[in-house]
């Protein structure tokens, strides 16, 4: 990354690919295996999912481009407390603004949000990525990372609402479960499965989506 | 001038430097949002009370229309605040029934007994009959537990209860705002002959006959349960002497 020149493009080959990595054959949760706690605790109704997503895409990007731009000044001595300071102050600016605007979600994210502090994705990047590395590209590996964190989360939600709850962001997809008014697959018998909400069900699905990513990209595979 | 940024006053300069901008932010936040998150916190109060007399979600009622809900059900005028003998205390000037904290009374422990405000909500239904909205709070497992009870005309019938918890264990304490616990308290009746009857929370099942004084507790969230019997009849004894008074 030193090689940058004042005229590199906004979104270079380089750049782009700082976004598209995280999403695919190196993603922080299924090929780095990073964050994976906060993956299985919020991740049984896809509302949740996406706020958390957010949430974290907007610590990441923040965190990775202020460290970015601090990078010079950082003592090397204090620098991962001079980061946990960084990620610490941005955690809680989520946790405000959720508390004072999405107050519902904010009580069922409940310490989760707190918890974005020892993510290590965040840690991660901020000491592999932004400490070394100008200010755009620390932005861009931010979003990548936030986005590629992001997706698996929301694929895991998906597939534990629906077939844990029946429904998707709240809106019912199989009909109506309640004893006495069934309606749609529930009247011809169908039942919730209560597993996927109990968090194994989340270590099972990220573990499905690994095995899937890994028998398309043999690449992947580690060899021990 | 170079600055050598390994050195020791260096170091300390930046580190306090840094922790003092990002307090003065996150003060200038925290005071800045206060006004939304006292709000919200209100409004959860209100859909509180109104769901211990009715089915807040099939009413419509949601946090965006909950205090003009809340105004038109509830009658603050007439709510009004006990002392721990169920006699009703001379309102100080400007404190009004629903802003008394009960929560902070209850941990407070160098408030005196008889210093405890025990507030009485009294709201119309849709059919103009009067419900009586009781607060409640003890203590859970792990933290607070708190709800309202709200009784039916007659001073003595359970119309509904809603409970919450803060930090009770999930899919066990937690059970008790779930409606099959709190569906349980239907009916009962705090009085009989005149005067108040205990709950009793059991483990046997033997509360499976719904309106008696007998509720069935939570399997593997005994301490909660206990809880929840311990908080319900401490509070609803001193309401029942003011109602019995009422009455005669």
């Amino acid at each position: 990354m030193s090689s940058e020149k004042g005229s590199e493009p906004l979104f270079s080959k380089k750049n782009k690919k700082l976004i598209t990595d995280p999403l695919t054959d190196n993603n922080p949760v299924t090929i780095q295996v990073l964050g994976i706690c906060s993956a299985l605790a919020i991740t049984v109704q896809v509302n949740q999912a996406i706020v958390m997503s957010l949430s974290v895409l907007f610590v990441i990007i923040m965190g990775n481009l202020i460290v970015s731009l601090l990078r010079n000044l950082i003592p090397s001595r204090i620098r991962i407390i001079v980061q946990l300071l960084v990620v610490a102050s941005l955690v809680i600016i989520v946790d405000q603004v959720l508390a004072a605007f999405l107050p519902d979600l904010s009580s069922k994210l409940s310490v989760f949000v707190g918890l974005i502090i020892t993510n290590c994705i965040i840690m991660g990047r901020l000491e592999a990525f932004a400490m070394a590395n100008k200010p755009w590209p620390s932005i861009l590996d931010g979003l990548g990372n936030g986005l590629g964190y992001g997706a698996i989360l929301i694929i895991v939600a998906v597939f534990r609402e629906l077939f844990g709850s029946g429904t998707l962001m709240g809106i019912p997809i199989f009909g109506n479960p309640l004893p006495g008014e069934e309606s749609g697959l529930y009247a011809m018998g169908y039942q919730n499965n209560n597993m996927m909400i109990l968090p194994p069900m989340a270590l099972i699905i990220t573990g499905i989506i690994i095995w899937v990513q890994r028998s398309r990209n043999k690449a992947l595979i580690e060899e021990h | 001038m170079a600055i050598n940024k390994e050195s020791n006053q260096f170091t300390f300069g930046f580190a306090i430097g840094l922790v003092v901008i990002l307090g003065v932010i996150l003060a200038v936040l925290s005071e800045g949002l206060k006004p939304y998150k006292d709000k919200n916190v209100r409004i959860k109060k209100q859909l509180d009370i109104l769901s211990a007399m009715m089915d807040v979600e099939k009413e419509g009622i949601t946090r965006a229309n909950a205090e003009v809900e809340f105004e038109k059900y509830v009658k603050l005028k007439d709510a009004v605040i006990l002392d721990y003998t169920g006699k009703v205390k001379k309102a100080e000037d400007g404190v009004s029934a629903f802003d008394i904290d009960i929560k902070k009374e209850f941990r407070d422990k160098t408030l005196a007994e008889k210093d405890k405000n025990y507030p009485l909500f009294v709201a119309k239904d849709k059919n103009d009959k009067t419900r009586y909205i009781i607060p409640v709070v003890g203590k859970g497992l792990w933290g607070p537990i708190w709800g309202y009870i709200c009784l039916k005309e007659d001073m003595n019938t359970v119309l509904g209860v809603s409970f919450a918890h803060k930090t009770e264990t999930p899919g066990l304490g937690a059970e008790i705002n779930k409606p099959f616990f709190m569906d349980r308290w239907k009916n009962s009746k705090i009085m009989e002959k005149g005067s108040f009857r205990k709950y009793e929370v059991v483990k046997d099942n033997s509360g499976a006959i719904k309106g008696d004084s007998k509720i069935d507790g939570i399997t593997g969230g005994t301490i909660t349960s206990k809880g929840v019997e311990e908080m319900v009849n401490r509070t609803l004894k001193i309401y029942a002497t003011y109602f019995k008074n009422k009455k005669s």
